[in-house]
């Protein structure tokens, strides 16, 4: 049940990409054909794995901690409703400080590794996963609130048996976003400071002009950002067979057959 | 343990004031639901039928007045709530919303007693399926079950059959009938004939602050037919009544 569209787009894409290289006579140093960036995938893959093996650590420790941070504060928040005017505008405000800003002061702080790179990661992720999750915890179908309280349920247990799993559509949503942009934090944290990476790489190679290089790095980061954007969505859409799937699924919202 | 099985109370709403956004709904109400038997509630939309429901239901407190039980016990508890929509949860398994007020309560789930319930409403065969499979007499039909699961000897019910087409209403109504009976019930409808099949007691509700009237007693055991000539004559005498506090609304 694989969608062949993306793929015929994106060999167009390539075609269209060699083609323009060929046609326009472009140096190698600005724009490598598709086919010389295959080569450099190919012939540095050892490095490439390395650097991506790094990211992709990264990303995935910053997804974890940005998931379970944002989800604690909006449990927090619809648990404590008095919580909720303190932490909202903090989160807010902590949100509109650009991270990009904030990346040579976590490199200061957490050092050249792993820790300033996740911690940027985590930044990134921490809102959408916040917002997404408390906003469908605020909005539990009061017919469904109404009958647990004349079951005499108590606050707890309608938390966990009707408002959590009532916002879990919502909180999908705000994970598929932390998802796409996970990938950002890791990267500006190894522009602004690394010795290892996959964005450490495409500088040291831009900086030699190993373009191809480059590219090569781009590319994996490319396919490592869909692949884990894929395995969630895939791993939301089979947690939650009753609710409406993501627009990215090909069989979300199919027009009617009239 | 939940009280269960026939009501041996009444339930008495005494000078009762309820406001909706600064405006009262009605002011110094009296209204009593006489134990195990069934009152239907009709009137114009907006008159505050359902929010007398929910009073009763303890989900809407009382600007003024109160809600009693002749046995001077609270009433929390003792009553089952049914509203407008099914209120199933779609992650939950027919099964699974048949059992939800145990889950909620923390209590050991009755597995035995939900299926023999599933078994009495007709939705063996669904209980592995989750409610967006259903259809709508069959997802109101779980939403029976599960007010029966409840075991309380009163029961609250906001129009459940209104979204229903006429055959599958007229057959859970019978059903309904069936497996409340010997409870305090109240329904509110819009529906006069739905009334007449089902109620002891038929009342409307009219005017502005609302007052309830007397009660329309329909002969018979529910559910009653519609086509017998008592049921003729009370239906004439419904209508007019009905008639009448739609003028007054206007």
């Amino acid at each position: 049940m694989i969608n062949p569209r993306p793929f015929v787009v994106v060999a167009g894409l390539l075609l269209l990409w060699q083609l323009f290289v060929w046609s326009s006579g472009v140096p190698k140093f600005l724009l490598p054909p598709p086919l010389a960036v295959l080569q450099a995938l190919v012939s540095e893959r050892a490095l490439l794995l390395d650097h991506a093996w790094i990211t992709l650590v990264e990303i995935l420790l910053g997804l974890l901690g940005g998931v379970l941070v944002g989800a604690g504060s909006a449990l927090a928040m619809a648990l404590l409703p008095a919580l909720q005017p303190w932490l909202l505008p903090l989160m807010i405000l902590g949100q509109t400080i650009p991270v990009f800003a904030l990346a040579p002061l976590l490199v200061l702080w957490f050092g050249y590794g792993l820790a300033s790179k996740v911690a940027m990661a985590v930044l990134i992720i921490y809102f959408p996963v916040a917002v997404a999750l408390y906003d469908g915890l605020a909005r539990t179908e009061p017919g469904w609130l109404e009958l647990a309280r004349t079951m005499g349920a108590n606050r707890l247990r309608m938390l966990w048996h009707l408002r959590l799993p009532a916002a879990l559509p919502s909180f999908a949503s705000g994970l598929r976003i932390a998802t796409a942009a996970a990938p950002i934090g890791a990267i500006i944290g190894e522009w602004v400071g690394a010795s290892a990476g996959l964005g450490y790489l495409m500088l040291q190679a831009n900086g030699r002009l190993q373009i191809a290089l480059m590219f090569a790095a781009l590319t994996l980061l490319l396919v490592m950002g869909l692949a884990l954007y894929v395995l969630v969505d895939r791993g939301l859409v089979w947690l939650m067979p009753w609710a409406p799937h993501s627009l990215a699924s090909p069989s979300a919202y199919q027009p009617r057959e009239t | 343990m939940a009280p269960s099985g026939p009501a041996d109370f009444d339930i008495l709403v005494e000078q009762a004031t309820l406001q909706y956004h600064g405006s009262p709904l009605f002011e110094r109400l009296d209204f009593s639901l006489p134990a195990g038997s069934w009152t239907c509630l009709l009137g114009p939309s907006g008159v505050g039928k359902s929010s007398l429901l929910r009073l009763i239901a303890g989900l809407v407190p009382a600007a003024a007045g109160k809600v009693r039980c002749s046995d001077a016990r609270p009433l929390a508890g003792r009553l089952a709530w049914m509203g407008q929509k099914d209120d199933l949860l779609p992650w939950l398994d027919t099964l699974g919303n048949v059992l939800l007020g145990a889950r909620l309560r923390g209590q050991r789930p009755d597995l035995a007693r939900a299926k023999a319930l599933l078994e009495q409403v007709g939705l063996s065969a669904q209980a592995t399926q989750l409610p967006a499979t259903l259809s709508g007499g069959q997802r109101q039909r779980a939403a029976l079950a599960r007010t029966l699961m409840e075991d309380r000897p009163v029961v609250l019910m906001d129009e459940p059959f209104s979204s229903l087409d006429a055959i599958t209403r007229t057959r859970l109504q019978a059903l309904a009938a069936r497996l409340l009976a010997g409870r305090t019930v109240l329904l509110v409808t819009h529906d006069p004939l739905e009334a007449l099949r089902l109620g002891d007691r038929v009342q409307v509700m009219a005017g502005h602050p609302a007052r309830v009237e007397a009660p329309i007693c329909p002969a018979g055991p529910p559910p009653r037919r519609l086509d017998e000539p008592a049921i003729l004559v009370a239906q004439g005498e419904l209508l007019a009544r009905l008639a009448d506090a739609q003028d007054l609304a206007a």
